[in-house]
C-alpha cells in the first residue's frame, strides 16, 4: 500500500501526458499543470478503476491534495 | 497503429499520449464534426477523437455549451455556421426530453407530446440543413431507468417508456425521408448492453456524464463506423479461412463426411449459425471470398456438404492452395479489383491472423478467438461492415461481382479484345446529373480510390449543390451488358471558368475497368461542352497511393499535357473540342430521354 503515491504518478503521468511528472503528497490542481476539471474526470475514473474502488459522492470534494487522496485510497482498500 | 489491445480504461489514461502518436500518421483524412450536447459531450468526443484517428482520419471537433444542443442549432447557430462542420452530431438523452406523459394522460395528449418533441428535434435538423452542408446525425433514445408503472410502462399512454418508442419510431420516419439525417441507433446500443451497465448516476450528478466509460466508447465506436461509411471507408469484404472456421474438423484429413455442420451436435450447430451469419452479410451486401491453406478440388467439396448453408455461389473469390494467407489475400484484392483495405479476415487460426495483419496494410484482423460460437459477436462489435443506407446497388453488387466472373472466363475465347467487347453487347446511358441518382454519385464519388484522377470527396449536400449550379457539367454513367446491369459505374464533373471546362472530378468503378466507358464519357462530355460553348476541356491527374492506373487516362484519351514533369507527377492536360470525333467503339450510347 506504500506504492500507492508511485502507482498515482504513473497514472497522473498517463493522463496528463507529463512522463517526468514528479508527484507528491502535497501536489494539488494549482500546483500540477494542466489538471483541470476534464482531466480530473479522467484521474478519478482511471484510479476508481485500477483498485476497484468507486468514490462515493461528496467524498472527492473535500480533498486539499494527493497526500488525502492516497489516506481515502488506503481507507477504502482497507475497508474492503 | 490499431487501439485494439487498449481496454476503455487504458484508452481514457493514456488518451493524450496516444492522441499525440496518432496525430503523426500522414495522409489523414479531415473531418470536422460539431457535437451539439444535451449531457457533458467531452468523454465521447474524446474516444471518437481516437477511434477515427486509428482510422485514418484527422477529426476536429466544435462542442457546443453544456445543454444548449437547441439554442446552438436553432436560435444562435452563428458558431457553428463559421465553423464549417462536415457532420453534425446531435448527442441527445432521455433526461433532454421538455414534457413526459404523467399517469392518466390520453392517447391523444401522448400523440401530442411525441409530436411536440419530435417537432424541436425537427426544427434543429431544418436548420442545421439550412445553414450547413453537413450531414447530421442524430442519436434515438435509450429507455430511462425506471418504468414506474412496471410492465405497463410501454403499454399506457401515460407510461414513459411507451412515449420513447414512440418517439423513436418519429426519429426513424424522418431519417427514411430525409438522406442527410442518419440515426444512431443508442436504443439499440443501450439495450445491447444493459441500462444498469448503461447508466453512471454518480458521475451524471458529479459531471453530468450520463454513462459508464463503457457506454461512452460504445457511443464513440458507432459514430466512427457512421462516419466512415459517410466516407465510403466500411469494408466490403469478408475473407474467410474454411477449417474450424467455417467448419469442424479438417476437411483433407476428415473428408466432407465427417466435418462438423448442420443441427446434430452444438458443436456442428455453431458452425451453421456462423455460416447463415455469413450468409446474412451476404445478403445485404457485403462480398465472401474464402483463403485457406487446402486443396482446392477438396475445399470446395465441403459447400457441397448438405448441412452447408454456404454455397459455392456466394463466394466472389476462392482461394484454396498452400501458398502464404497474405499472397493469396493480395491476389483476392486484384481480382475483385477493391483495396485490401475494405477486407475483413476472420481465421481461427492466430498464426495466420497475425502473419495476415502483419504482411497486409489497412486490413482488418479482429481477433476472434477460437470458440466459432463467437465469432459473429466479434465481427459485429467492429461494426466493419456499417452502411449509410441501403441502396439496391448493394443488395444486387453479390450477383453483379458473379457475373464478373462469368465474363473472365468468356474473355479467354475470343480472338482480340475488341471482339470480346463487342459481344458483350454494352449500352450505357450518360447524361447530366438528376435528383434521383444523386446520392449513388456522391457515393461513388466518395468510395472510389484507384480509377479516381482527383480523389475530391463531396458530401451529399454538397453534390446537390452542383446540380443547381450552371457552372457545372456533371455527367454520370451506367452500363448494361448481356450478363446484366452494371449501375450506375462513372461520374465526370466539369466547372465552367470563360471557355474551359476544369475537369474536377473523373472516376469509375473499378467493375468495369476495360470496357471502354472512360471513351463513351468522353464523347458525351465533348458534345455538352460544344453545346454549351466551351472551346477546350482541362483535365487534372492529382496522385495518391491508390490511382497509379489512371496516371496515363488523358494521355489516352487523347489530351495534349500542359505541365512538365513525370509520369507519376501531378500534371494538367487540354484537349481542344473543336476537332473531336466521337470514338466510342464497343459500347452503344443510348439516346437522353426527355419528358
Amino acid at each position: 500500500m506504500d506504492n500507492i503515491l508511485e502507482e498515482l504518478q504513473e497514472i497522473f503521468r498517463d493522463v496528463l501526458d507529463q512522463p517526468d511528472l514528479v508527484l507528491t503528497r502535497s501536489s494539488n490542481a494549482s500546483n500540477v499543470d494542466d489538471w483541470d476539471s476534464l482531466a480530473h474526470i479522467n484521474l478519478v475514473t482511471s484510479i476508481e478503476k485500477r483498485y476497484k474502488i468507486r468514490f462515493a459522492l461528496g467524498e472527492l470534494q473535500d480533498l486539499k491534495d494527493v497526500g488525502d487522496m492516497i489516506d481515502l485510497i488506503k481507507a477504502k482498500l482497507a475497508a474492503q | 497503429m490499431t487501439l485494439d489491445k487498449y481496454s476503455v480504461e487504458d484508452l481514457l489514461q493514456k488518451r493524450r499520449g496516444l492522441r499525440r502518436k496518432l496525430a503523426e500518421t500522414e495522409g489523414l483524412q479531415p473531418v470536422r464534426i460539431a457535437v451539439l450536447g444535451g449531457t457533458t459531450t467531452n468523454e465521447v468526443v474524446d474516444l471518437l477523437e481516437l477511434l477515427l484517428l486509428a482510422g485514418g482520419f484527422r477529426p476536429e471537433f466544435y462542442q457546443s455549451e453544456y445543454g444548449r444542443f437547441y439554442e446552438d442549432a436553432v436560435h444562435d447557430p452563428a458558431d457553428l455556421i463559421a465553423f464549417a462542420p462536415n457532420i453534425v452530431y446531435i448527442h441527445t438523452c432521455h433526461l433532454n426530453v421538455l414534457s413526459l406523459p404523467a399517469p392518466g394522460c390520453s392517447e391523444e395528449e401522448l400523440k401530442e407530446r411525441v409530436e411536440a418533441e419530435h417537432g424541436r428535434y425537427v426544427q434543429i435538423w431544418k436548420s442545421i440543413e439550412q445553414h450547413t452542408q453537413a450531414q447530421i446525425i442524430q442519436n434515438n433514445f435509450e429507455l430511462p431507468p425506471h418504468a414506474l408503472l412496471g410492465n405497463l410502462d410501454a403499454v399506457s399512454s401515460g407510461g414513459v417508456y411507451r412515449f420513447f418508442l414512440a418517439l423513436n419510431a418519429e426519429f426513424a420516419r424522418s431519417a427514411a425521408s430525409d438522406s442527410r439525417l442518419m440515426i444512431q441507433d443508442v436504443h439499440g446500443l443501450s439495450a445491447q448492453m444493459g441500462l444498469r451497465h448503461w447508466f453512471d448516476w454518480d458521475r451524471y450528478f458529479s459531471y453530468k456524464i450520463l454513462t459508464t466509460i463503457e457506454g461512452s466508447f460504445a457511443m464513440a465506436s458507432s459514430l466512427a463506423s457512421m462516419v466512415r461509411a459517410i466516407y465510403g471507408k466500411s469494408c466490403k469484404v469478408l475473407v474467410l479461412d474454411l477449417d474450424n472456421t467455417l467448419w469442424g474438423g479438417v476437411i483433407g484429413d476428415d473428408g466432407v463426411d465427417k466435418i462438423q455442420l448442420g443441427r446434430e451436435t452444438p458443436v456442428a450447430e455453431s458452425y451453421t449459425a456462423f455460416q447463415e451469419y455469413c450468409v446474412g452479410l451476404w445478403r445485404r451486401g457485403v462480398l465472401l471470398a474464402v483463403c485457406s491453406k487446402n486443396n482446392e478440388e477438396i475445399a470446395r467439396q465441403g459447400f457441397e456438404h448438405p448441412d452447408s448453408v454456404l454455397k459455392l455461389t456466394h463466394f466472389s473469390c476462392f482461394k484454396a492452395n498452400w501458398e502464404p494467407k497474405h499472397e493469396n489475400i493480395l491476389a483476392i484484392a486484384k481480382e475483385l479489383n477493391l483495396g485490401a483495405d475494405s477486407f475483413v479476415f476472420v481465421d481461427d487460426n492466430p498464426a495466420e491472423r497475425a502473419i495476415v495483419e502483419a504482411q497486409v496494410g489497412g486490413i482488418a484482423v479482429p481477433d476472434v478467438g477460437s470458440e466459432v460460437s463467437r465469432f459473429a459477436a466479434i465481427i459485429e462489435a467492429g461494426r466493419y461492415f456499417e452502411p449509410v443506407s441501403m441502396t439496391a446497388e448493394d443488395l444486387s453488387r453479390a450477383a453483379l461481382y458473379e457475373s464478373n466472373t462469368a465474363r473472365a472466363s468468356m474473355e479467354a475465347k475470343f480472338a482480340n479484345y475488341g471482339e470480346y467487347l463487342d459481344s458483350l453487347e454494352m449500352t450505357a446511358e450518360i447524361e447530366r446529373f438528376k435528383p434521383l441518382y444523386i446520392e449513388r454519385i456522391a457515393q461513388l464519388t466518395n468510395k472510389t480510390n484507384q480509377f479516381n484522377l482527383t480523389t475530391r470527396r463531396y458530401s451529399l449536400a454538397e453534390m446537390e449543390a452542383v446540380l443547381d449550379d450552371s457552372r457545372y457539367i456533371g455527367l454520370y454513367g451506367k452500363l448494361s451488358d448481356r450478363f446484366g446491369d452494371n449501375g450506375l459505374i462513372s461520374v465526370v464533373l466539369g466547372r465552367r471558368e470563360d471557355d474551359d471546362l476544369h475537369l474536377d472530378l473523373w472516376l469509375m468503378s473499378c467493375r468495369v475497368l476495360k470496357r471502354g466507358v472512360e471513351v463513351a464519357m468522353l464523347d458525351v462530355l465533348v458534345q455538352q461542352a460544344r453545346d454549351a460553348g466551351i472551346a477546350a476541356l482541362l483535365g487534372y491527374y492529382l496522385p495518391t497511393n491508390k490511382n497509379a492506373m489512371v496516371a496515363d487516362h488523358y494521355e489516352k484519351l487523347g489530351f495534349e499535357r500542359v505541365t512538365t514533369g513525370s509520369t507519376a507527377e501531378a500534371s494538367t492536360w487540354k484537349l481542344d473540342v473543336s476537332n473531336y470525333t466521337p470514338r466510342s467503339a464497343h459500347i452503344k450510347i443510348m439516346e437522353p430521354v426527355y419528358g
